[in-house]
Formats: structure tokens, sequence, C-alpha cells
């Protein structure tokens, strides 16, 4: 099959996503730069926070929209073995989202919408924010449409046979985007954009608050399923094995789906204006999405052991010294586990209902989701640029070695940043601050810790510049042709009798409107109800 | 369809793993009354001047016949007001935050003093505060550009000092 516009097409997003990445890390490191306060010639709070406000919109918006458009087009026509469903509409779901992009910018770069990536009213930014982002996620929306439409022809053409798992990840997530992206959808257009417009005056943050929740959660899961579709899908072949069980895969994708979408409250904790019966609620479904990480991270691992035994690995622990540590996909992953095992240990204080009090907002959330998204999602992002690089340009990767250096590097790199930034919270520092003004003793004890971040901050940048390097030079460098396909896994058990409930989401979705009526109903429903008092609009 | 034995035994290991969490949790906000702020209280924040409760003159501390305290304190940018405050150790502590402006957060650092300030809602903290000392109130949450020069200070000082220093009046009216 030739998938030449495909590969564009997977290639002009991955583009956008890292230059959208790299940008964001020179970012964030002047950033901590200028928080720890020793250069007081960069201090600039407006700088600052127009910088924190850009960094977080890049990263967490954009780098994962189009790096999981990208991916999904290209594994959608890779495992099915399908032409992209209507081009036209995917490029134009592509424009749609760039533009959105670009308007977002101009009032982000401009100190007009320094409201963070949260953008939480009644502060207010410029409505070209607004507009930006909801075009972002209307161009998401597109990809959704076509990630189903692909599944649903690959169904009718293969009725009764399992879909390839890849696939059945990646419309997974195109389902739980729609489901996510459904309550920021809802805030800012019922809320946010009428407000900025001069439309109507006021708005209740409460409710602002409450549906911005809706989407919170599930969204970085959103952003993580394409790094558990290249643990299981991928990464056993590069490693030289067999998935240990394609079955418990799919299990694990729809716990993913279900459970992280009502569960949004444990970040209303804090808050006043919802009933602690509802949050109470949500914290016991946070507990239970932990469930499928439990369940990948023993698949996962176990088909890394049954390749590291394929390659002669003896005893117990044998089979880890044998793994291909030099294949960039399977260093990824070993380094990406070891900070889910950090990140995940912080993640389950931040989910415990009382715990969470003393690290609420505080520089530790700040250094949690760095470990977590920047560590752990974003290695393997990393990991699957450097197999697809080479397949979308034809060209081999420029300097495989220079690959592993990057990875120990972002690793290492986070592992100092993120260390401190979680010591620095639970010694009281709150986060997003732009610098330390407090007239208290105890701001002496975060010294350390500042200046340990920078070191951190550092290697994160020089990680971030090889792998630009490489990506360029592999692209535009004149080599040998590259001839290969992306190739994915084979479960050592072949998939036999899948029940429908592993093979469809038509129950799932059922289930998961079910779960959303219960969790939110009321919870949204209570502002309509009882007597509340808006809020007009405030500038930063 | 196949799962393997030891993937069905590692399942129900998790499924006991979170459980146990999930019950340490039920247990202590049911049992130990820990919960977090929640009394969907709602209030005007833009006529707190007006109000009964949070007017300038009826904030900082008061101390109820019981021997418990309340403490009243309203967040602007930048700061929370009173901006200094003395308050007892080993006391049932009550406070009581509005917003006056956009949404802030406070905590108490090293205590489990924290909560969102969302305007249009009274947020509640009831708790002890065990250690006498200088504390700072730090904002949590970004409210603008001010947002790091956001705190005042406590000052948590023993039950036996604090009734004496009622006596003579004054400090805790900051």
């Amino acid at each position: 099959m030739d998938n030449a516009v495909e590969k564009k097409l997977a290639l002009t997003h991955f583009w956008v996503a890292f230059g959208a990445f790299a940008l964001a890390c020179v970012m964030g490191g002047y950033q901590v730069i200028e928080r720890s306060g020793f250069f007081k010639v960069l201090e600039s709070r407006e700088v600052y926070y127009a910088s924190v406000s850009t960094h977080g919109v890049l990263m967490g918006f954009v780098l994962t929209t189009f790096f999981i458009m990208g991916f999904g087009y290209y594994v959608a026509t890779s495992s099915l073995k399908l032409p992209v469903w209507n081009k036209t509409f995917a490029w134009t779901g592509f424009g749609v989202a760039l533009t959105g992009v670009v308007l977002a910018a101009l009032p982000l770069l401009g100190g007009a919408a320094s409201v963070m990536f949260t953008f939480y009213p009644p502060m207010q930014a410029h409505p070209l924010f607004y507009v930006g982002a909801t075009l972002l996620v209307v161009g998401s929306w597109f990809w959704c449409v076509s990630m189903i439409v692909m599944y649903m022809q690959w169904k009718k053409a293969n009725p009764d046979k399992p879909v390839p798992l890849a696939m059945f990840a990646t419309t997974a997530n195109a389902i739980l985007w729609l489901w996510t992206s459904a309550g920021v959808a809802a805030e800012v257009l019922f809320q946010l954009l009428p407000w900025a417009l001069g439309l109507i005056d006021e708005i209740d943050p409460g409710l602002a608050r409450t549906l911005f929740a809706w989407t919170l959660h599930p969204i970085v899961y959103f952003w993580l399923i394409p790094t558990y579709t290249a643990f299981y899908t991928l990464v056993p072949k590069q490693a030289g094995g067999f998935l240990f069980s394609d079955e418990m895969a799919r299990a694990a994708f729809i716990l993913l789906v279900v459970f992280s979408l009502p569960i949004g409250f444990h970040h209303l904790y804090m808050d006043p204006e919802q009933n602690h019966g509802w949050k109470i609620l949500h914290a016991v479904g946070t507990f239970v999405v932990t469930l499928p990480t439990f369940i990948t991270g023993f698949t996962v691992i176990a088909s890394l052991e049954i390749a590291g035994r394929l390659r002669g690995g003896k005893g117990l622990f044998g089979w880890i010294a044998t793994l291909p540590w030099n294949n960039p996909m399977v260093l990824a992953i070993i380094l990406g586990l070891l900070m889910l095992i950090f990140g995940g240990f912080g993640g389950l204080i931040n989910a415990s209902y009382a715990m969470n009090a003393m690290v609420h907002n505080t520089a530790w959330i700040s250094g949690h989701f760095h470990l977590i998204f920047g560590g752990t999602t974003i290695i393997m992002y990393f990991g699957i640029a450097y197999y697809f690089w080479p397949v979308l340009t034809g060209k081999p990767l420029y300097c495989p070695s220079m690959a592993i250096t990057q990875l120990w590097t972002w690793f290492v790199g986070m592992i100092i940043m993120t260390t401190p930034w979680h010591i620095l919270g639970l010694l009281g520092q709150p986060r997003r601050i732009d610098s330390v003004n407090y007239n208290n003793l105890l701001t002496l004890s975060w010294e350390p810790y500042e200046v340990t971040m920078i070191f951190g901050g550092l290697i994160l940048i020089f990680s971030a510049g090889l792998l630009m390097y490489n990506l360029v030079k592999t692209q535009t460098s004149d080599g040998p042709a590259f001839v290969g396909e992306v190739e994915y896994a084979e479960p050592i058990h072949a998939v036999e009798n899948l029940p429908n409930y592993l093979n469809s989401f038509s129950l799932w979705n059922a289930v998961i409107a079910v779960f959303m009526l219960i969790a939110f109903g009321y919870p949204i429903l209570q502002f309509f109800l009882i007597e509340t008092f808006g809020s007009g609009r405030w500038g930063v | 369809m196949h799962i393997d034995r030891l993937e069905k035994k590692w399942a129900g290991i998790s499924l006991g793993i979170a459980g146990l969490f999930v019950t340490v949790i039920l247990a202590s906000s049911f049992f130990h009354g820990i919960h977090a702020p929640s009394n969907v209280e709602t209030i005007d924040s833009a006529k707190l001047h007006l109000s009964a409760e949070f007017a300038e003159d009826k904030l900082g501390v008061q101390q109820h016949p019981d021997g418990s305290v309340t403490v009243r304190m309203v967040a602007g940018r930048y700061g929370f007001y009173p901006k200094n405050l003395v308050i007892p150790a080993e006391t049932e502590l009550t406070f009581r935050w509005v917003s006056l402006d956009v949404i802030h957060g406070v905590h108490i650092p090293m205590t489990n003093m924290s909560t969102m300030i969302v305007p249009g809602y009274v947020a509640q903290v009831k708790t002890v505060l065990h250690h006498a000392g200088d504390y700072p109130l730090l904002c949590n949450e970004y409210c603008g550009m001010g947002h790091g020069h956001m705190w005042s200070n406590i000052k948590v000082v023993s039950k036996a000092q604090w009734e004496a220093l009622n006596k003579q009046g004054g400090n805790n009216h900051g």
C-alpha cells in the first residue's frame, strides 16, 4: 500500500508537536532560573507568568494533541492496512487546530493571556485565547471522527475478528477524548466565551471549576494512552519478544477510559463549592483507576521478561541485563517505568482524600506532574519519534547513540529537577510563584532545592536540544534510504474467541454515560438549584 | 479468550491494594471526621463589606463560650486580612475564608489548614494547631501578577498565653 500521504500527514502533525515542545523547553529553562531569585537581572513577573502560561499551553495542549493526532493517523493506517479516511477532512482538522494555536499564541506571547493553562475565571484573558483554545479542541474532534470511522470500516470488512490492539487503543483514546473535552467545551462555550465577549457580565467560578474538573483528570489519560499503546504494541517487538496478553491489554484500555472519566473531583478536594460526599465518591473511583496501571505494569514487564529470556537471560533478574538497552524504545520504557513508580507513589498521596491537604497546590504538585507527564508520558513520545522518523522520512535515524544519550539525560534531568520540587512542596512552597518574597525564615530552607532544580532544568534543555537536532538531521541528511514499516508485537497466545465487550465500545459508552450522570449530574445541577453569586471580570 | 493464571492473581492483588487504600481513607474520613472543606455555602463576594459576617470589623478571631475559636478572613489581591493574627494552640479552630476578587488558595505550611477560596463561596476548615510558632499564610492559587507576594502572618501561642493576651485586649484585631 502506498501511504506517502499518510506519512506526510503524521510527520506534519509531529513537527508541530515537537516544535511546540522545543519552544516550551526553552521557556521552562528560563522559568526555573528566574524563580530561584539568584539572578536579579532576569526578574520580571510579567514575563515570568506569560512564559509559564505559554509553557503550559504548549506542553499540555499543543505537543500532546498534535502528537496524539499524528500517532493515531499512522497507527490507523499501518495497523488496519487502510488508507486514512477522507484526507481532506483530516487536513482540515489539522488546519483548524493549528489556526487555534496561532490565535491563542498571540495574546499568550503578548502577556494578554497570563492565566495559566488552567485559565480559571474570574481572571480573564483576551477573547482570542478562548477562541484559539476552542479551535484547537474542535480540530482534535476531526481526528476523533476519523479514528472512529476507520475503526468501523475495518470492523465492517472483518466481522467477528479482533480489531488490532493498537487501533483498539487509539479508538479508545478518540472516544475518551470526546467524553473528556465535553466538560471544558461546555465551560468555554456557555461561560468563558460569552463572558469574554461581553455578552454576559457575570459567571460562577464554582461551576467553571466543576466543569473544568470534568476534563482535568481524563485529559491526562488522553495524553498517556499513546504511551501505553507503545508499551503494549511496539515495545515487545523492539525488545525481541512477544506481548504477554492481548486480552488483558484491551481490558486495561477499557478500564482506563471508563474509570478516568467520573473521578475529576480529586482536583476539587479543597474546594468549597462541592459537598464532601461527592468528593469521597470520586476518591474511590480514583483508586479504581490505579488498576489498569497496575495491570499494565505487570503485563508490560512480563512481555519484557519474555524478550530478555529469548535473548538468553537466565535467573530471576538476568533477563533485565540481556534486554537491548541500546534500542531507544526499550530504553524509553525502562526509564519511563522507573519514573512511573516514583510518580505513581506521589499520585497515591495526592489521591488520598485527607493527606492531599498537606500537598495541595504546593510545589509538590508541579513536581508530580512534571515527573509523570514530562517523564513517563513524554519519554515514550521520544521513543516513538525515534522509531517512526525513519519510517516516515525514509531515512535511517541520524545518530542512534545520540538518541540513547538523549533519553538518559532526560531521565537524569527530570529526577534532578522534580525531586527537589517535591521537597519544596513538603516545605510549604506554593506552586506558581515567580520569586520568593515571603518575610519568613522558612524560605531559607528552600534555597538549596531551588539551586538543584536549575541543574535539572539545564540538563533537560540540553536533552531536548539533542532530540531536535537528531530529528532534524534524520530528515535533512543525504544518506542511504530506509525501507521499513511500523511493526506491531504479536501476542504470545493468539487471540481467539474474543468476547464482544473486549472488541467494541457500545456497552462501555453506555456505562460511561451512567457513571457521568451519577458523578457529575447533581454536582452540576446544584448550581441551578441553590442561590449563587456570579463574579465579574478581573484582569491579571 | 486466554488470561494467564499469574495475571489473574496479580489483578486480585491490585484490587486488594486499591481496596486497602480506599478502606483507610474511608475510615479516616468517617471515623476521625477528617473532611476537606466542603460546606457549599454561598455569599455575594461583591458585597462582603455589607455582610453581617465579613464586614471589616467582624474579621479576625472570635472566641466561643465552649472555648472553641472561629477565625474569619478575607482574601483579596494581594493579602489575607487581617494581616496579623494571634491564635491559640490545642484549640478547636474553625477558619472561615472568603475572597473579594478572584480564586485564591491558602495553606499554613506544615499543617493541614489548606483550602481553596472561590469567590461566591465560604470555605470552612476545622482544625487544631499543635505547635506554637510564627507561621506564614501563603496564597497557593495563581491569582495575578502579585501572587508570589500574597501572604500574611499568624502567630500560634499556647492556650494560656493566648488567654493572657486576650485579657490585655488589642493584639487579635490586626
